[in-house]
């Protein structure tokens, strides 16, 4: 009795001990594996998915046959269209139309930028925008980590092992396409990062704030993705309303005074800080400062202490008017710094490079523009490829991070306007084969129907591209000290009066002369009461 | 001449919290204001702010013991003769060794410069200080009164320009609270213990 007594209290304490360990340790690695089982789906049952297919599209046709809304859905995102109207501005932008400082445009080049679109085969500019089995499906919905977009094949995976870059030793696997669609889940990091983590030819070149360390980030990173802390994938703030994901730089939420969204009341995206911390995010002390800061300063100016701090590089120059050069032999000239990154390479001219940086800082509210191809151009001048509105005295405006790309890009010099640049393919026109920019040039621009008139300049632009992720723990945060002091980081935003920084120059001169006048008023007094008083003694 | 309390308890409770508030004030004010960097700017907003929340209470209490004491009479300017005499005092018979004007009691503690000085005091750098501070400290909510418009630079044009008035206000305070009492830190010590010759 007593025995069994024992036994039942030491049964029901294992149990209530167990139970309190799994509360306990309820870690991240189980909430991930609910997250990937909470699908009513095991798609790896569904007869039609373990056919072995032969191309991409194939694999479309398949998930259209139970998703059929799908690609209709697709149709209407920049994911696939590459062009979006700014309701702000009317613009027409997108990566379609707008021109950068990287390898220019899309023009001309498109089976080779097209890798990273979400669609097979748009290999010139008559690909057809309405058909549903071109949706790539796979390249947001892997989850083997086997799929990948072959680079110069207009959005397609290579369907046999093959080598790239050409020739080389670098073998390219065909993914198989049957296990990849039995096995297709909400996008993770990978997914999103296969290509917005190598935008501009490479890992991290483009943005500065995104690169292949966001992967797998910890918290000191990324306080939001890091895996060993809240371990966001990108659709957890970048929310999905029909395939359509949210935030987009091209028409930047730059103060969401909607606050923190409540379902019912909100406006269908998380894309903000605010949408979850709210406009006031800062215990509330007797200094209330900080939360007073979010009119007119954005959370991930002091949030995000310096970027590309992963330990993969960002460009930062790329100078296109040095490319072209060959050494004696012919051959193609790479030459590498020694952090091994590459600072010239023949096909594309020099660059710089740069690890945890700090941004620059601008009002930003929004009416964010590009530059057109048939916008003149001031060639005395640095031509910024975007523009977007904001002041100290916009109400809507406030400070942004920036990562400002610069280079040299060629121009024509005659009609003072920006140039496309034909780059990849066969043609003799693609200038990584002849290294002829004026047939470079203008091969891309008449396929654009844009006006050349024959003669090219070099001209030195900015790419401004605000900053919003490598979001830090919230110790590593900026100090006040940073923006509030003399040489601070706000040094350039010259358009308001900041405490530490500014004074009235006049009112210093004046105050300290007054100050030690005074000073030196009461010394003099009291020297000369001294005197007397020495000399009334010795009368 | 007899020792009697000049200085109550309380009056030298706040003459030396104020003395301490204000201090530290100037100090970490002209630390905001990028004179120096003896602490981070954080540190100084977060003493400044803190201090001068106490600043302004410990004034309330002092404004109220004033007034129910009676005792804010002792700021009442004097006539212009008596200042006139005062300040031949200090110009001249000072050096010369000449008579004090005016004699310090328990009812009259303030010579007639000491009167129109302290009253300046409170009238003009006070709420000057006090009123460009809060607006200062409270400027994103300047819409919500009408004065959204303002500038923070001329705001803190004042708030800057008052503690340079406090400055050298404070210079020549303590010039004379330490140098011209009869007996050797005279002054000070009353100021600590209370008691002084009337």
């Amino acid at each position: 009795m007593f025995f069994s007594k024992l036994k039942n209290s030491a049964l029901a304490s294992g149990i209530l001990y167990s139970a309190l360990f799994i509360a306990c340790s309820n870690s991240y690695a189980d909430v991930e594996a609910e997250k990937t089982t909470s699908s009513t789906a095991d798609h790896s049952k569904f007869e039609i998915l373990q056919e072995q297919f032969a191309t991409g599209p194939d694999v479309t046709k398949a998930c259209l046959s139970c998703h059929t809304e799908a690609s209709k859905q697709l149709h209407k995102t920049k994911h696939w269209n590459w062009t979006f109207t700014n309701p702000d501005t009317g613009q027409e932008v997108g990566k379609k139309s707008i021109i950068n400082n990287y390898c220019l445009a899309i023009n001309k080049n498109y089976a080779r930028c097209t890798s990273c679109h979400i669609g097979y085969g748009w290999k010139d500019k008559d690909f057809d925008f309405t058909s549903q089995e071109n949706v790539d499906c796979l390249v947001c919905h892997d989850t083997t980590d086997t799929y990948k977009k072959f680079p110069t094949a207009a959005g397609h995976p290579t369907y046999k092992d093959k080598a790239f870059p050409k020739g080389s030793k670098k073998i390219w696997k065909a993914p198989d396409l049957s296990h990849i669609a039995q096995n297709v889940g909400p996008p993770r990091r990978e997914n999103c990062g296969a290509c917005h983590f190598y935008g501009g030819g490479g890992d991290g070149v483009k943005h500065g704030d995104l690169d292949s360390s966001m992967t797998n980030p910890d918290k000191q990173l990324d306080v939001h993705m890091g895996v060993d802390g809240l371990n966001f994938t990108c659709t957890e703030c970048h929310s999905t309303d029909g395939h359509d994901i949210k935030g987009s730089r091209f028409n930047i939420t730059a103060k969401d005074t909607h606050g923190i969204d409540i379902p019912g009341r909100d406006d269908h995206s998380r894309a903000s800080c605010e949408s979850c911390h709210g406009m006031t995010p800062h215990p509330e002390t007797i200094n209330n400062k900080i939360n007073d800061h979010t009119d007119k300063v954005a959370c991930v100016t002091c949030h995000i202490p310096t970027y590309a701090r992963g330990g993969v590089a960002t460009k930062m120059w790329w100078d296109w008017s040095t490319a072209g050069k060959k050494d004696a032999d012919g051959k193609l000239i790479k030459m590498k710094n020694d952090k091994g990154q590459l600072t010239y390479f023949t096909k594309k001219g020099s660059f710089t490079w740069g690890q945890d940086l700090v941004p620059e800082y601008d009002w930003l509210s929004g009416n964010i523009r590009y530059k057109q191809l048939d916008e003149k151009i001031d060639p005395g001048q640095v031509v910024a490829l975007n523009t977007f509105s904001g002041s100290y005295d916009d109400p809507d405006a406030r400070i942004w991070p920036f990562k400002i790309m610069r280079g040299k890009q060629p121009y024509d010099k005659v009609n003072n306007t920006l140039t496309l640049l034909h780059l990849f393919g066969k043609e003799k026109t693609a200038y990584w084969k002849s290294y002829n920019w004026n047939s470079a040039i203008k091969a891309a621009m008449d396929e654009a129907q844009a006006n050349y008139s024959g003669e090219y300049g070099f001209i030195e632009t900015t790419l401004h591209w605000p900053l919003a992720h490598m979001v830090a723990p919230k110790e590593q945060s900026l100090s006040c000290g940073e923006c509030h002091s003399k040489e601070g980081r706000l040094a350039n935003l010259t358009d308001f009066y900041l405490p530490g920084r500014d004074n009235n120059k006049w009112l210093d001169i004046i105050g300290w002369l007054a100050v030690f006048g005074t000073l030196g008023g009461v010394s003099l007094h009291g020297l000369i009461r001294y005197f007397f008083a020495k000399r009334r003694r010795k009368q | 001449m007899s020792r009697v309390i000049m200085y109550s308890g309380f009056e030298r409770f706040w003459h030396w919290a104020l003395a301490v508030l204000i201090l530290i004030l100037l100090l970490t004010g002209f630390n905001i204001h990028g004179t120096y960097h003896i602490v981070s700017f954080e540190q100084a907003v977060n003493i400044h702010i803190i201090t001068s929340w106490l600043l302004m209470g410990l004034l309330v209490f002092t404004l109220f013991w004033h007034m129910v004491t009676g005792e804010w009479k002792q700021y009442i300017p004097s006539s212009t003769n008596k200042l006139m005499a005062m300040m031949k005092y200090y110009a001249l018979d000072i050096f010369l060794g000449g008579g004090h004007p005016h004699h310090k009691t328990r009812q009259s503690k303030l010579n007639p410069m000491q009167r129109m000085a302290y009253l300046s005091l409170h009238i003009a750098i006070t709420p000057v200080t006090w009123i460009s501070g809060l607006l200062y400290l409270y400027y994103p909510y300047w819409d919500n009164i009408g004065i959204g418009s303002w500038s923070l630079g001329m705001i803190a044009f004042v708030h800057t320009a008052a503690a340079f008035a406090m400055l050298a206000f404070l210079i020549v305070h303590l010039y004379l609270a330490l140098t011209t009492s009869e007996e050797r830190l005279g002054y000070l010590k009353a100021m600590l213990h209370g008691y002084e010759k009337e």
